[in-house]
């Protein structure tokens, strides 16, 4: 695939550095419009700090972000964020002390019309009814499944055309994940484009489209999520031999 | 016990002052982990710009006016132009720059205007004392305590309806995550120093209707007394910050009115061997909450 219009999100030659540690050397991907595409690694592959550093929430060293062909490299966070790319960050990291309704609320905070927020809210808690049941609870006393539904809807609140979404099922019991897979899979059928980074390979090849693996900070396979579960070369690269 | 009742409105007075100055702080090291040192040289400001607007004949309400904007103002600037070049630097850095801010006022007040006391006139009517049902309440008291009151029923609003307000909550929690959001960073630190700043300005205006002079080092008590006020609400709560004023406020104003003299000397440190106390049974102060440590 070339640089064509098709890619709503295009990542080229990333590298990023702590210290004298280098995270990313040169990886990239492409995402089109209504894809999940899944990026899979094992601990330490560097697959959040490819997703905080396309996000501008850590620096990159150098590489291309196009997003709808514009490149974002090195843009501030909020910024990124009302060009309609966001993140949905790992550990959910929902606002303890806010209300489910400020959460969403501060979500949409990039919907300037309040009119837009309050239809784009309307849709998220017709998806996550759970979510308009404790609508007034504080955030913290929800279960982790429930917290991880808030946050997704809280990223969805601004109706990104593209989120990331950085390792939805941790820390939860097998079967709130599965509920949380078929929400992001839900999510898909009513237009979203997603980004998924898992190490739950399983699963997130089951709703993606197509899946990338890093491997000590490059992309070590790539291919449709059908071919790479078939193949069982996953295994093989996450064990991080180039 | 009208002994009690006055003692309790002199208590309430000095407590709105101390709260509306340990928000300021809690506001401020909330949103960036600073302890802002300067936080005391707004409310000198403050004072010295009343003093120069009533020297040029522009009336008390207007002076308290220019006041309070100056102090508002300077805290904007102070966030432009001295922290927000070492924002992302560590705690040390900020805390040196906020000493530095601090002593740089300092050396101004003293070589442009004066080291001595200048006298801010109190208008006549505000000496005296009301009558509530049957009790004398000092007209400043009176006014202190309902400024504090309307001032922090409209906090207490902005936090939790506006945007802004909700988006300063959030980046108290976690601040990466709020830009994520789309929050503007800029935004949300200008707003917490502003408000910060407009708190010490009415915190200002409120001492010197008691104090009746200002000179450079006015702030230093009272933020000093607002830094334990901080803690011992809980560091980086807001709730706490304003809680941790009246508790302290509460135990001066006993201590002064109930000590025997001869104990009246120590009256500091029986303060201050309170707050340890109180510290010790909540490390976490009065409100904060431990898991908000990270």
């Amino acid at each position: 695939m070339n640089n064509g219009p098709e890619h709503l999100l295009d990542v080229a030659g990333l590298e990023v550095r702590y210290g004298a540690i280098e995270a990313i050397r040169g990886a990239g991907l492409e995402v089109c419009k209504g894809e999940i595409v899944a990026l899979l690694g094992a601990n330490g592959a560097g697959k959040s700090s490819f997703l905080n550093a396309i996000m501008g929430l850590v620096p990159l060293t150098s590489g291309r972000v196009l997003l709808d062909g514009e490149d974002i490299a090195g843009e501030a966070p909020e910024a990124i964020v009302r060009r309609g790319m966001t993140l949905c960050p790992e550990g959910r990291r929902v606002f303890a002390n806010l209300t489910v309704r400020e959460n969403l609320a501060i979500g949409g905070a990039t919907r300037r019309r309040a009119g837009d927020a309050a239809t784009i809210l309307t849709g998220m808690l017709d998806r996550f009814p759970v979510l308009a049941e404790r609508h007034d609870q504080m955030a913290g006393t929800l279960s982790g499944g429930e917290q991880q539904m808030l946050a997704i809807a809280r990223a969805m609140m601004s109706a990104p055309r593209i989120v990331l979404l950085d390792e939805p099922s941790l820390g939860l019991a097998p079967r709130i994940v599965d509920t949380i897979f078929e929400m992001i899979a839900a999510l898909q059928h009513h237009g979203a484009t997603i980004l998924l980074v898992e190490q739950n390979v399983d699963l997130a090849l089951d709703i993606a489209d197509r899946g990338y693996v890093l491997a000590s900070g490059r992309v070590a396979l790539a291919g449709p999520a059908s071919e790479l579960l078939a193949s069982g070369d996953v295994e093989r690269a996450y064990m991080g031999r180039d | 016990m009208e002994i009690l009742i006055q003692q309790f409105v002199n208590a309430l007075s000095l407590g709105g002052t101390y709260a509306l100055l340990a928000l300021g702080l809690a506001m401020v090291f909330s949103v960036l982990g600073l302890i802002n040192f300067a936080h005391g040289d707004l409310m000198t400001l403050t004072g010295y710009a009343m003093f120069f607007a009533i020297g040029a004949g522009l009336g008390m309400p207007l002076a308290v006016v220019l006041g309070i904007a100056c102090a508002t103002l300077a805290a904007v600037a102070m966030e432009r132009v001295a922290f927000r070049p070492v924002r992302d630097a560590n705690t040390a850095t900020m805390l040196l720059t906020s000493l530095a801010v601090s002593t740089i006022l300092h050396m101004l007040f003293q070589n442009l205007i004066s080291a001595r006391p200048r006298a801010i006139p109190v208008p006549s009517w505000m000496i005296g004392a009301v009558d509530v049902g049957g009790l004398a309440i000092g007209v400043i008291q009176l006014m202190s305590i309902t400024a504090t009151a309307l001032l922090l029923i409209a906090l207490s609003i902005f936090l939790r309806r506006s945007t802004l307000g909700i988006a300063m909550r959030a980046a108290a929690l976690d601040f990466p995550v709020t830009r994520l959001m789309g929050i503007n960073a800029n935004a949300v630190v200008a707003t917490a120093f502003g408000l910060s700043g407009l708190l010490a300005g009415v915190a200002g205006v409120l001492w010197l209707a008691q104090r009746g002079s200002v000179d450079p080092l006015m702030g230093f008590l009272p933020v000093l007394k607002a830094f334990i006020a901080v803690v011992l609400g809980g560091l980086g709560s807001l709730a706490g910050a304003v809680v941790g004023g009246f508790v302290l406020a509460f135990i001066e104003v006993f201590l002064r009115a109930f000590l025997p003299d001869g104990w009246l000397p120590f009256r500091e440190s029986i303060t201050l061997t309170l707050v340890i106390v109180l510290l010790l049974v909540r490390p976490e102060g009065l409100i904060g909450q431990r898991e908000n440590v990270r």
